[in-house]
């Protein structure tokens, strides 16, 4: 596969180029007198024909890697049969085959259609490539040879890399932007697909959660119910435990630090504290599902109350101790922003620190405190694995936290794994609600990062 | 003024009210001080409970087979097709004469793992000359008799409720006594991939999927996320681009990680066609993930670097790209390298978006480039602990105690780079 050397390939000419251009340049330079004589260093002119040969050929490439599926797709989907086309669903099932049979996997059908179709695919791959191939060869060596025929003494060459230098570190923060508008185009789109199915506000309103279609229109249970009220309420009920888990344990321990504790406990239990919020999600699922539940259960039983295995007590206490670091740490920043001169004039009068704390620290911190509380309630809402493995599938909607209960993630995460057809209400109400949780968050943050922020600049 | 009675520092009523306040200074201490023990508990609860339930798992039962590879196990010229099962199934026989009937046999079968027939099999394509010869050789045992061995069957239960049987038991006693049955490192945790049976079920595939996703993560998100810093430091004119950008990279790393699974799984694998649970599709979502750390990471460290610095450069004749390439980054590198080990520590832990983009497949084989099919460390974890088996438990503890170790690993680099390449200016 000659394909796969052709980005090596662009990286040593483009490293080749380097030389050539400095090579000239120094060149020019010695028929002129010196290196002062030319307006940048050589390198400079060697940078200029290294990027003129690399970015043309990499842009090109990348655009090419980026559609090829979708383009041979496409050209084979026009020459299959008529009486295929008809149904979108055999195609797509066709093309798996298609491609299946092409990565060497065992194929279910050993239809001849399929293996010469498969040919004929690998045969249309192969012909863009070559043309690509030669594209990309023809882009770089016209770039180079112009650029290096344009290498002079009056060339400005570090403007022109400088310019592209910059370009490039534009390119690289406006990712952030791709990102995001990434994430609200691929869950908008499912998820407006999903709602020309399901309605709105059935969707938000509805009170039943059985996410299921029907194979066959006889069948039993075959009503799919996609009222999403049990998930929201579920997954505010965990986030609410873990909250009131977080919100008392890591303020205190936030004030303490930063107020009471002298140095040498502060240094030794603040990084102890981080560790928490350094051990991975999946380890405190586990921790959860299989020692704190049957804690929870087993305690319940003393009392005599009726805990279910998978209660939303367990995985909502687990995250409210996987959130105390996230609550403390940026409750600490914002009680550190806290002029001194508003400690000293409360001692001043009298005040004890306790009444300091109380009565002057706290209430300024207020703002700051609460926009890291939402940023913790954020995080909450959009936990995964610790509810996935410690919540449970029921959507119950239910106020008893000793009940299972289901979440927007566990949801997303039990419709989306696992091969599913792209089409059905089911893996699209995935999306929806992918979608609820990105602007629900979204929301949350915005306003606390604001706060934040304001909060910050009233100090500074 | 005289004071009056109640502000009086010499009145009784004044320092019982100094006391009072004194007292709700001392309780709010004590509280603070119990919600860091309530915390700290917690995390030793956590971590003893892991390393409790997972350490057993670094040692596994063997048992001591003696087999003889008699030519008719192999009627075919392929050796492959040899009939190992038999050799081993031959070799317990031998051992207990006495087992007689199907039911019986069976339970003696099921005291050896599959992997012995495959280590059997292993070792005569290796070594062809083997068959005709007898040898002694350990081979793994069931996953049932290694949890006896580690205490985690109750004997006392009622037979019917237990994996190993009474007389199995027996058998199992005997082969201790006879030294036949012993417990020895696991090697095969590390170098194997995932199995259905516990005791032949190993990390190295899971581990090799991880790091070919970092390695992906790592060659894109540390010169994205460092160009992207350099510029917004060094270069953005304060205008409403410069503040989408912001808030969209704030915003981003407070966005749930399962959002940015989705987005694999609609753009990268729906719509640009990159295959499904691999290393490199796993790479670019934490890609993106990891970003917004490494560039608030890198700004924070193009911050501390003092404006003289700048100025000494731009004050020689320095062009702005050359100040902040040639002394502005070297000067930063350290502290961005930092944060790049923390964000990579967070990839390597993270566990949702690897969901949505399919690398939750069971994978035996050990992937060997980016494009194979793979699992991830966490992953793994996730999957065993959702297994029934008792045994996998264990497994499940014992990987993620790899996992924290990796990653207590990586966080010490991280603070040990800090330390000594940290400037005060």
């Amino acid at each position: 596969m000659y394909f796969s050397y052709l980005l090596p390939a662009i990286l040593l000419l483009g490293i080749s180029g380097f030389f050539f251009g400095r090579s000239k340049a120094i060149r020019v330079a010695n028929t002129q007198g010196g290196i002062q004589e030319l307006h940048s260093l050589p390198n400079h002119y060697g940078m200029l024909t290294g990027l003129a040969v690399l970015l043309p050929a990499l842009l090109l490439y990348g655009l090419w890697i980026s559609i090829e599926t979708s383009v041979v797709d496409k050209r084979i989907v026009n020459e299959l049969p008529a009486e295929l086309l008809e149904d979108t669903g055999t195609v797509s099932l066709y093309l798996n085959d298609i491609k299946n049979t092409l990565a060497g996997n065992i194929t279910v059908s050993k239809d001849p259609e399929i293996g010469r179709a498969a040919e004929r695919y690998a045969k249309i791959k192969r012909n863009y490539r070559s043309i690509v191939t030669a594209a990309v060869f023809a882009l770089m060596l016209v770039f180079a040879a112009v650029t290096y025929q344009s290498i002079s003494a009056k060339l400005r060459a570090r403007n022109l890399v400088e310019t592209v230098i910059k370009a490039i570190l534009i390119l690289c923060s406006a990712v952030a932007i791709f990102t995001t508008l990434g994430i609200v185009l691929s869950v908008l789109f499912e998820a407006i697909r999903f709602f020309q199915v399901i309605p709105l506000q059935e969707f938000l309103f509805g009170l039943t959660w059985s996410p299921q279609m029907a194979i066959r229109a006889d069948q039993v249970g075959s009503s799919g119910a996609f009222g999403a009220v049990p998930v929201f309420a579920g997954t505010f009920m965990i986030a609410a435990i873990a909250m009131l888990v977080a919100i008392p344990i890591g303020l205190l321990s936030a004030i303490y630090l930063s107020e009471f504790a002298n140095r040498k406990f502060r240094t030794m239990v603040k990084p102890m504290l981080e560790i928490l919020a350094g051990i991975p999600t999946v380890v405190y699922g586990f921790f959860a599902a299989l020692t704190v539940a049957p804690l929870i259960r087993n305690m319940g039983g003393f009392f005599g109350l009726s805990v279910a295995s998978e209660s939303a007590m367990a995985a909502g206490l687990v995250m409210g101790i996987m959130i105390i670091p996230f609550v403390s740490s940026l409750s600490d920043d914002v009680i550190h922003a806290v002029p001194q001169t508003l400690r000293d004039g409360s001692y001043g009068l009298g005040a004890t620190k306790f009444e300091t704390v109380r009565y002057v620290i706290f209430p300024a911190a207020l703002p700051g405190i609460v926009g890291g509380i939402l940023l913790a309630v954020s995080r909450a809402v959009g936990e995964t694995m610790i509810v996935v493995m410690a919540a449970g599938l029921a959507a119950n909607l239910t106020a008893n936290p000793f009940q299972a209960v289901t979440t927007v993630t566990v949801q997303i995460v039990t419709l989306l794994v696992g091969d599913q057809e792209f089409d059905s209400p089911k893996t699209l109400a995935a999306f929806a609600l992918g979608l609820v949780l990105f602007v629900f968050t979204l929301i949350l943050n915005f306003i606390a990062l604001r706060v934040v922020r304001k909060y910050r600049e009233q100090y500074e | 003024m005289q004071p009056t009675e109640s502000t009086n520092a010499f009145s009784p009523e004044f320092n019982q009210r100094l006391k009072r306040r004194y007292r709700a200074e001392q309780s709010f201490k004590l509280m603070g001080i119990g919600a860091i023990f309530i915390a700290l508990a917690f995390l030793v609860f956590l971590l003893s409970t892991i390393l409790m339930s997972g350490y057993s798992a670094f040692k596994q039962t063997y048992i001591k087979l003696d087999v003889t590879l008699d030519k008719e196990y192999f009627p075919d010229e392929d050796l492959a097709k040899g009939d190992f099962q038999g050799i081993v199934k031959a070799s317990l026989y031998s051992m207990f004469p006495e087992v007689s009937g199907r039911r019986d046999k069976r339970m003696l079968n099921n005291l050896v793992s599959k992997g012995a027939a495959f280590k059997l099999m292993d070792m005569v394509e290796a070594d062809p000359k083997l068959i005709g010869t007898s040898f002694s050789i350990w081979v793994p045992a069931k996953d049932d008799v290694d949890m006896l061995m580690k205490g985690n069957i109750d004997m006392d239960q009622p037979e019917a409720n237990r994996r190993i049987k009474d007389k199995q038991y027996e058998r199992i006693r005997t082969l201790e006594y006879g030294g036949r049955l012993q417990m020895r490192f696991n090697k095969t945790f590390f170098t194997s991939g995932d199995s259905r049976e516990p005791e032949l079920a190993g990390i190295l595939s899971a581990a090799k999927g991880s790091f070919y996703t970092l390695v992906i993560t790592l060659l894109l998100s540390f010169p994205m996320g460092v160009a992207a810093a350099i510029y917004l430091e060094e270069f953005a004119p304060d205008n409403t681009f410069t503040d989408l950008i912001e808030i969209n990279i704030n915003n981003l790393a407070a966005v749930p990680s399962i959002i940015f699974g989705l987005l694999g799984l609609a753009i990268f694998i729906n719509f640009w066609g990159i295959p499904r649970s691999t290393p490199l599709v796993g790479g670019l979502v934490l890609t993106l993930m990891t970003l917004p750390t490494i560039i608030i990471a890198a700004r924070a460290s193009l911050k501390s670097v003092p404006p003289s610095i700048r100025e000494a450069a731009l004050g020689v004749g320095a062009s702005k790209i050359q100040t902040v390439f040639h002394h502005v980054l070297p000067l930063a590198l350290p502290g961005m390298l930092t944060g790049t080990i923390i964000g990579m520590a967070q990839a390597l832990g993270e566990t949702a978006p690897l969901l949505m983009i399919g690398m939750v497949a069971f994978i035996v084989d050990i992937p060997g480039g980016f494009t194979d099919p793979a699992a991830a460390l966490p992953v793994q974890i996730y999957l065993w602990a959702d297994s029934p088996e008792r045994a996998f438990t264990e497994k499940t503890s014992a990987a993620i105690i790899i996992l924290l170790g990796f990653l207590i690993l990586m966080n010490a680099v991280a603070v040990y780079m800090r330390k000594k390449f940290e400037i005060k200016w």
